[in-house]
């Protein structure tokens, strides 16, 4: 694997499939008593938000303290920051403070890669959602989510086909999605009223598609995008409720769905506009397994950035190949 | 600086012609032709294989004096541009104050006589602030000692149709012309780089095409429609160019100007998010590029403009959002057209002396500077090493800035010598 974890586009087939193996292994730490490995024991990993998102924080830090690691919360609100410090004295601050691993979220796209790539700091970078760019670990538990209802373990998603439904213009869960499951050999399909989607979507790895109707009952798994309501008043669409007939996912257009199929939703959900209370609360809707599953994905891709020398879990030995071992 | 100053440069090819000897006497050239003798005491310059050009001249500069001298003052500035070959700049209004007032312009155009590296030019802004609100007092700009004939609220563009409407009339007065920054402001909102692919997998938002060509496709009608001269700063699109290609052939009174940048680089660069690509307007597509060298061959561009906008680094050292858009141009300027135009067979020696220097002259009515290299005419010239190879390395610049996007590249061409009025401010390529 790279040093840094900045866009789904670092992880080749082999490094998704490590990283996901990984997660399995992690995940079964959460089933035991004491959920804490020594693994990263005296590695210090920083949240740098300068944006807030209590969820994506709180679960990167579950998963560095279930690692051991010493985990610094640096809010950019309220700090230095917020007083005109820039992110390359922000980042010779947190390099000084011996920091090993960056987790950074930010609002600008982009500034990630500019923390990784520019030579302030020595530690790797992970990504935890940059502008309207990309968010590659939630992509990565999506992608676990989905294997584990639709492929199952040490497999890709050759074959499966997602359809990604809402504003995939604004959306960086969605662009690190169609790379990432691309990757993994899913046939994606994007479902977004025609100002929703970025110019030069045509170009993506994936099917685009203006009617929800028409892509419900061939897909294995749908996501739903939340979509802000202040998108409204830049006429993006007219109203909230015509989005929602057009757009939204409700009881009726869940039942057209293979039977197999699963529900997604990356939160927080906006219930009555893209999703209804129906779908969010029924069993097919995966929106707290996805939540769940971000703990483990977010433990392996630390460890695997900062630890990965040494077997995260003890025994038994993780049942990969030597080649992707290699990743 | 004294009028019995002399200077043989012997061999030098003109405009790219065949070798001849040229003699400057005082601010003036005395005599062009083969074998020239040395007058007593006059300094000889062995031109061997280089080009004689008349001193380059700028449509689109930022000295940013007033205001904001931690970027570049108009002493750095014209330093920088006697560097690149040039000995006229046009410095463009955005400074603090703004150059709405003549006493800012004649500051500006003082401050360029007295350092004597290059002339300044000084641009008026067109409204009150660059707001777009009220019509800056442009009569007394233009009759103010630094006679000003180019305006423009450049960095905003003048987006009221009819405050543009009084602007192009008004300026017909006195031979002025309008510069318009085109940029439909609603439709470039928050934009950060050209909307394209690129754009849509960065998530970065996009400035259209569109938002240039849709204000460029009103300016020209509107000049039309008045009889005026318009003038078109940083054209940047295909689509931009079929536009004014379209205007021209109606015979109306329209010019263009293309920068260095944007006859190179394009937005697949913006990938690496280092804001030093970060520019206004944006770097746009291989398309885009392969249309404006065209355009520059064939005419329908005017000019080069270097669109030269120093910042300060920590301007640039940042994320692509905080960033500050804008590069440096004037010291690399004629290296890029040399391999962009000339190189590539587009434009020849003479088309290169054409599209820098007459046109860009006549354009803002400067009657000492792109004038033709011949006895009896003002020396400004440029004299240009076409052999040269060399990375560019910004450590050597003499602006005061270091945003330039070709740290590294090799590119051909080095500016030899520059003669502003017969005086050397450039010479082995060392500044004076």
């Amino acid at each position: 694997m790279k040093r840094h974890l900045i866009s789904a586009a670092d992880l080749t087939r082999d490094d998704a499939l490590l990283v996901l193996d990984t997660a399995e292994e992690m995940a079964r730490v959460a089933d035991r008593p004491i959920k804490k490995l020594p693994t990263l024991r005296g590695r210090t990993v920083v949240n740098l938000f300068f944006e807030d998102s209590t969820r994506t924080r709180i679960s990167f830090e579950a998963a560095a303290k279930r690692l051991s690691a010493d985990v610094i919360n640096f809010s950019a609100k309220g700090s230095s920051v917020s007083k005109g410090e820039s992110l390359k004295d922000t980042a010779l601050t947190l390099e000084a403070m011996g920091a090993d691993a960056v987790v950074i979220r930010h609002h600008m796209s982009g500034a990630p890669h500019r923390l990784a790539y520019s030579d302030w700091i020595g530690g790797s970078v992970v990504n935890a959602g940059d502008g309207t760019h990309e968010h590659p670990t939630q992509a990565l538990l999506d992608a676990f989510t989905m294997r584990r209802h639709l492929s199952g373990p040490g497999r890709d998603l050759a074959g499966r086909r997602i359809t990604i439904v809402g504003d995939v213009l604004h959306s960086r869960v969605a662009r690190s999605n169609v790379l990432l499951l691309g990757t993994l050999g899913a046939e994606v399909t994007l479902v977004a009223p025609p100002t929703l989607l970025p110019i030069g979507v045509e170009d993506w790895p994936c099917e685009v598609s203006y009617d929800l109707d028409a892509v419900l009952a061939k897909s294995d798994a749908v996501m739903m995008l939340r979509v802000q309501r202040e998108r409204m008043n830049a006429a993006f669409f007219p109203t909230e409720r015509e989005y929602s007939r057009r757009y939204g996912l409700d009881g009726l257009r869940m039942a057209a769905l293979p039977e197999h199929a699963v529900v997604m939703h990356p939160g927080p959900m906006n219930r009555g506009m893209e999703i209804t209370a129906e779908v969010a609360d029924s069993p097919r809707c995966t929106a707290v397994e996805q939540v769940k599953n971000g703990v483990s994905i977010r433990m392996a891709v630390l460890y695997l950035l900062l630890g990965g020398a040494e077997p995260a879990v003890s025994a038994p030995a993780p049942a990969r190949t030597e080649e992707n071992n290699q990743a | 600086m004294s009028a019995t100053t002399k200077t043989l440069i012997r061999g030098a090819r003109i405009l790219g012609g065949e070798p001849q000897d040229v003699l400057i006497d005082g601010e003036t050239i005395a005599e062009v032709g083969l074998d020239l003798t040395a007058p007593e005491g006059a300094t000889v310059v062995e031109a061997d294989g280089k080009i004689l050009l008349p001193g380059l001249v700028d449509l689109h500069t930022h000295l940013r004096e007033p205001g904001r001298e931690d970027s570049e003052t108009v002493l750095t500035g014209t330093r920088s541009a006697a560097a690149g070959g040039y000995t006229a700049v046009h410095a463009m209004a955005n400074t603090f104050p703004v150059a709405d007032t003549a006493g800012v312009v004649e500051q500006v155009w003082r401050l360029g006589r007295e350092h004597g590296y290059c002339d300044v030019q000084p641009v008026g802004a067109v409204t009150v602030g660059l707001e777009g609100r009220k019509l800056a007092e442009l009569g007394a700009m233009a009759d103010s000692a630094a006679g000003v004939r180019v305006f423009s609220d450049d960095g905003k563009c003048v987006d009221d149709a009819v405050i543009m409407r009084r602007a192009l009339e008004y300026v017909k007065a006195f031979d002025g012309v309008v510069a318009q920054h085109a940029q439909e402001p609603r439709l470039t909102e928050g934009a950060q780089m050209n909307e394209g692919v690129v754009s849509g997998e960065l998530g970065l938002t996009g400035w259209p095409a569109v938002a240039e060509e849709s204000i460029i496709a009103r300016d020209v009608l509107l000049a039309a429609h008045v009889g005026s001269r318009v003038h078109i700063c940083h054209l940047s699109t295909a689509g931009s160019v079929e536009i004014v290609r379209w205007a021209k052939s109606k015979g109306w009174d329209v010019t263009a100007e293309v920068t260095p940048h944007h006859l190179l680089l394009t937005d697949e660069l913006v990938r690496t998010y280092n804001p030093v690509y970060k520019v206004n307007p944006p770097l746009r597509t291989e398309a885009d590029v392969m249309a404006l060298r065209e355009a520059l061959a064939d005419g329908t561009i005017d000019c080069v403009a270097t669109d030269h906008a120093p910042h300060p680094h920590e301007d640039k050292d940042c994320e692509w959002g905080a960033a500050a858009m804008g590069m440096i141009g004037l010291e690399t300027a004629l290296s890029v057209v040399q391999h962009a135009m000339v190189d590539t067979g587009l434009l020849d020696w003479a088309g290169v002396a054409d599209r820098m220097s007459f046109r860009p002259a006549a354009i803002g009515r400067l009657s000492g500077h792109g004038r033709p290299v011949s006895a009896g005419e003002p020396a400004n010239l440029t004299l240009v090493d076409p052999a040269y190879r060399g990375e560019v390395n910004p450590a050597g610049f003499a602006s005061r800035s270091r945003n330039t996007p070709y740290e590294g590249l090799e590119l051909p061409g080095q500016v030899f010598a520059t003669f502003l009025r017969g005086k050397a401010t450039v010479m082995d390529g060392k500044l004076s």
